[in-house]
């Protein structure tokens, strides 16, 4: 066996320098809760393990200038449930991480880990894409951002180059009448992985749609944003005829696997389901609000 | 091969250890610390038998490595009762036969230590998803939120009592 090290450097520029001269063998540790269990199940062997939860800027909430959101990719769902406002202005992004594994694993789970570990099902992922996240990433070659849905490139595979690493997301500010929802379809009511997940984030002006985005988990080889979905929302007052063409978008975007999960079919009809019910929970958040 | 040295608190005591840069907190708990209250059911952050707290936060033993405990608080099953003193969960658990074979008895005590320090008086519902981390295969939960919500109901009339 040969010998892991482990590093918890105190910047960031440490960490990068650390994770790029290690190469393959380096493998960045936040909650741990899927580094752990893959070490532990003999699928990774990592020579140098990175632990980013010391830098500062990776595990603050902070409201950004113009109102928005930045969460260090390092931040656990926990934490992010414990902020005073962060839930009142993304109660589905919050929700979404607030799935994630039992209390035990929310102590530790961080929504940048749920993102880097690439799984087409991970909860956050398809709320984080329909609040329009920016990610913010570190390495070698400096700073760059992406948008959140460019950064899975498939099944535990994601579009970081190497040696970087995942900073932080951006949430942007929100207009009034704005929110949004998170909805997972389960066969059970707490600890399991998604059949289907959906995310709506809506802004609404008079009972109208004026802004939306839709983020779909599970049913494709990443984690989708449906811009078909938001365009049919878009403009409406959310009358059936919309939500039915919107729930047609979702599932035609749809490119599932059968899986002791759920077949292929099911997941096609949940993702139009999900899709009706997850607008209609974001569109009364948006319209209590003011 | 080179062994870490890490120095944290346990239970309020300041402590160190040397470990493995791959073990994890669970396996220096059981080991050199020699506190094996906390146990070891699946290893893969499923079951809850490991629960711990890190800086108050409640966590899994088993998902954490040895090595991020330094310069942190942890507490473990070890530190609920107060010498011979049970803690009132541990009593009210006695009391109402809320465990049989006891493996998952500390990592639920642990839990429901968590859940009362942060929500003094949680309703059926919220004892039984804070808990759906902490896996039992003998009482069928019931007896177990039910002594949660007995010693909740307690500690409140013993709190409205004191003022």
């Amino acid at each position: 066996m040969t010998e892991l090290r482990y590093l918890a450097p105190d910047t960031l520029d440490e960490a990068v320098g650390a994770f790029a001269k290690a190469g393959s063998a380096a493998r960045i540790l936040a909650g741990g809760t899927d580094l752990l269990v893959q070490m532990r199940s003999g699928v990774l062997k990592p020579g140098v393990i990175v632990d980013i939860k010391r830098i500062p800027e990776l595990t603050a909430i902070e409201q950004t200038a113009d109102g928005g959101f930045r969460i260090g990719a390092a931040v656990s769902g926990m934490a992010l449930a414990e902020h005073e406002t962060f839930g009142k202005v993304w109660p589905g992004v919050l929700e979404a991480v607030n799935l994630i594994g039992s209390k035990q694993v929310q102590g530790r789970a961080s929504a940048g880990g749920n993102l880097c570990n690439g799984s087409p099902a991970g909860d956050s992922v398809p709320a984080m894409v329909a609040a329009g996240a920016i990610v913010t990433v570190q390495g070698p070659n400096g700073r760059r951002e992406m948008k959140v849905e460019d950064v899975p490139a498939g099944p535990g595979r994601t579009n970081l180059k190497p040696g970087e690493i995942l900073v932080s997301f951006t949430l942007p500010p929100r207009p009034p009448g704005s929110s949004d929802a998170y909805l997972r379809m389960i066969p059970r009511t707490e600890m399991d992985i998604a059949v289907v997940g959906c995310g709506v984030s809506l802004t609404m002006k008079d009972g109208t749609v004026t802004a939306a985005r839709v983020g779909l988990g599970a049913v494709a080889p990443t984690v989708l944003l449906v811009e078909d979905a938001a365009k049919a929302l878009i403009g409406s007052k959310l009358d059936d005829a919309a939500l039915a063409k919107a729930a047609s978008a979702c599932s035609a975007a749809c490119r599932p696997i059968d899986d002791k999960r759920g077949t292929i079919a099911y997941r096609i009809k949940v993702a139009g389901v999900l899709l009706k019910r997850t607008a209609a929970i974001a569109a009364q958040r948006a319209t209590q609000k003011n | 091969m080179a062994k870490v040295h890490v120095t944290t608190s346990i239970n309020g005591e300041p402590m160190e250890f040397l470990c493995e840069p791959s073990d994890t907190m669970l396996d220096a708990l059981r080991g050199p610390l020699a506190l094996t209250g906390s146990k070891e059911g699946c290893a893969s952050g499923d079951c809850g038998a490991c629960s711990i707290t890190i800086d108050d936060r409640l966590v899994c033993s088993c998902l954490m490595l040895a090595v991020e405990s330094e310069g942190h608080e942890i507490r473990t099953i070890e530190g609920l009762a107060q010498g011979e003193k049970l803690h009132p969960l541990q009593q009210k658990f006695l009391e109402m036969a809320a465990l049989q074979c006891g493996i998952c008895t500390s990592g639920m005590l642990v839990a429901s230590d968590a859940l009362l320090r942060k929500n003094p008086d949680p309703t059926e519902e919220e004892v039984r998803f804070w808990l759906a981390g902490n896996l039992c295969r003998c009482t069928g939960y019931d007896k177990i939120v039910r002594a949660v919500m007995e010693t909740a109901q307690e500690l409140q009339n013993q709190e409205m009592r004191a003022h």
